[in-house]
């Protein structure tokens, strides 16, 4: 299996996220990435070197973008320019579709610029459902919502961060971005099985795979994507990856990012597991 | 016990209050919101806690992380501005804007957009410095406007002839036209330098470290205009004469040409019989770095 209706039945595999420290890298070297994911809001300005930047990038690269500030799970109403401008974006790296996170974070206009929790509730499933549906509608493109990290857990949830995931994209008809790094940070932080939910997402939904490193605190775990890796998150790569099959996989690296090669080596090991799937997969197409 | 349940929109209502709250001077989380409501209690009534973290300490994190971010983005685009007034001051007038004009954006591109006009009405922060310090604030924000806003086709030189009394233009969007009580390009430029020099030397600036103001030795007020513009894909900083600047100014603010020049040269001193050369000079230079552009009807 490669690609399906919610990742435009691409045929995408491993990606790292496009960072500035690369550019020079990426531009003298020319090396080989099967695709770039770029943040969205970085690319939504009008003119200048992001501009360039991106436009020698789709000379000879895929990209897809990746957003941080369309807060689906947020009451009050989005500022139509960022949709606007999201379009426009679209329209120009023809990102076959398009990632943001399922939280909140901005209220009566003001923006924290963070990536909220939401509660799990039927209230907030309703609201970030209609959200979806009408961004999907606008852009006209297919919308993965991407499990965030979490610290706080809320005295109101009435079910778990998976039923609630689950609940949204059914009901928005949507795709999902499984980040596996964030299901482990968040069953450290709230003190679940993380297999229980890389084993409970609708596996035909899921459009692309996170993977990235964390901080390791004393009481609790960060989102920080400044480490390679880890163990137990590659298993449950290994497990998303066998309920999936061959999904595209993009590692984030975000603060203290080493050399491209560094980063771009660390992302391909993701390869082991979906090499497999491609066998497997070969495997059972010759068998029928 | 507390039965009520928040709604989606009280809930995001709250727990925004508490993360936008300023944090204390170790860095955590105050025990009142900014309008007297108790944290602790905001907190254990929407966070559950876990067998290693207190609600109020979940909640926390959260307000850490804003502040963190939000400073460290303020200061990317004001950096000259932090070592003129010293890192101490500055901190400080980065947590007072940022409380009075939070991000109303949903890029962080947009954080210092009132910063000039707002550190103008608080010399609290910058001490003696305050004009120069505005000044600054004012040339950091043009290059942040400079960098990435819009290039218009410009009119070439055939059509700038072509150009009568009556005419209206546009100016290049990306052309940012700044007055200025000091030359603070001076100061911002050999910061700059100073800071490639530093970059490349250590590999990378520090932006965390502690600094005293720095030393401007006998700096001298001196009305200054300034143009901010891109060039190819960088940012350059050209001087101009106060007329050109009047002009320009005139320009943008969708005067007609005859008007605009009038405006410019109402108070000059450039001799009546060397007008006609000097604005010549300047039109085609304004040509020629593709600053005018046809007005949108």
């Amino acid at each position: 299996m490669s690609g399906n209706r919610f990742n435009g039945f691409s045929n995408h595999g491993v990606g790292i996220g496009l960072r500035i420290p690369h550019y020079k890298e990426i531009f003298s070297r020319k090396p080989v990435v099967d695709w770039f994911e770029i943040i969205s809001e970085n690319f939504m300005c009008d003119a200048g070197r992001p501009m360039q930047v991106l436009e020698r990038i789709l000379e000879q690269y895929r990209v897809v973008q990746h957003g941080v500030s369309m807060y689906f799970g947020s009451v009050t109403e989005p500022d139509p320019e960022h949709i606007k401008r999201l379009k426009a974006l679209v329209k120009r790296t023809g990102t076959p579709w398009l990632s943001d996170h399922l939280c909140w974070g901005s209220v009566d206009g003001n923006y924290t610029h963070d990536l909220l929790p939401l509660p799990y509730t039927w209230e907030a499933v309703e609201r970030t459902v209609e959200r979806v549906k009408r961004v999907q509608d606008t852009l006209e493109i297919p919308v993965a919502v991407e499990n965030v990290s979490s610290y706080a857990a809320y005295n109101d949830s009435e079910m778990t961060e998976w039923e609630f995931l689950n609940e949204v994209v059914v009901r928005a008809d949507c795709g999902i971005l499984f980040d596996v790094n964030n299901v482990y940070v968040s069953s450290v932080n709230h003190e679940f099985d993380p297999l229980d939910y890389v084993n409970a997402i609708p596996a035909e939904r899921v459009a692309q795979i996170h993977i990235a490193g964390h901080s390791k605190y004393e009481k609790y775990i960060l989102d920080t994507h400044d480490h390679p890796v880890i163990d137990p998150v590659w298993t449950l790569y290994e497990r998303a990856i066998e309920r999936c099959g061959y999904t595209p996989t993009l590692l984030e690296w975000d603060d203290h990012i080493p050399s491209f090669d560094e980063v771009h080596g660390e992302a391909l090991k993701a390869n082991r597991y979906l090499n497999a799937a491609k066998k497997s997969n070969a495997a059972m197409v010759g068998a029928a | 016990m507390n039965t009520h349940r928040m709604s989606l929109l009280e809930l995001q209502r709250e727990m925004a209050a508490v993360v936008m709250t300023p944090l204390t001077a170790d860095e955590g989380m105050r025990e009142k919101t900014l309008d007297g409501r108790r944290t602790k209690a905001i907190a254990e009534k929407m966070i559950a806690p876990n067998s290693r973290l207190s609600s109020v300490e979940r909640l926390e994190l959260y307000n850490r992380q804003y502040w963190f971010r939000v400073l460290d983005s303020l200061a990317e685009d004001f950096g000259s501005l932090r070592k003129v007034i010293g890192s101490k001051r500055y901190d400080a007038m980065a947590i007072a804007y940022l409380n009075a004009y939070p991000s109303r954006s949903f890029t962080l591109r947009n954080l210092g957009s009132k910063l000039p006009e707002w550190l103008a009405e608080h010399a609290e922060f910058t001490g003696r410095r305050q004009k120069l310090a505005v000044d600054v604030a004012k040339i950091e924000w043009a290059f942040v406007e400079a960098f990435d806003n819009a290039e218009l086709q410009p009119l070439n030189m055939e059509e700038v002839k072509t150009l009568s009394s009556e005419s209206k233009l546009q100016l290049q969007p990306h052309l940012r036209l700044v007055a200025l009580n000091y030359p603070a390009d001076e100061v911002v430029l050999n910061l700059q330098e100073r800071e490639g020099r530093q970059a490349s030397e250590a590999g990378r600036a520090e932006e965390h470290e502690e600094l005293a103001p720095m030393e401007l030795g006998a700096m001298r007020a001196k009305q200054t205009w300034l143009a901010v513009h891109r060039v190819e894909y960088n940012v350059y900083f050209r001087r101009l004469v106060k007329e050109e600047f009047e002009i320009l100014k005139a320009i943008e603010c969708g005067k007609r040409l005859g008007e605009a020049i009038q405006a410019g040269l109402s108070e000059t001193r450039i001799a009546e019989r060397k007008q006609a050369a000097v604005l010549r000079e300047w039109f085609q230079n304004w040509a020629e770095l593709g600053w005018l552009c046809a007005k949108d009807e």
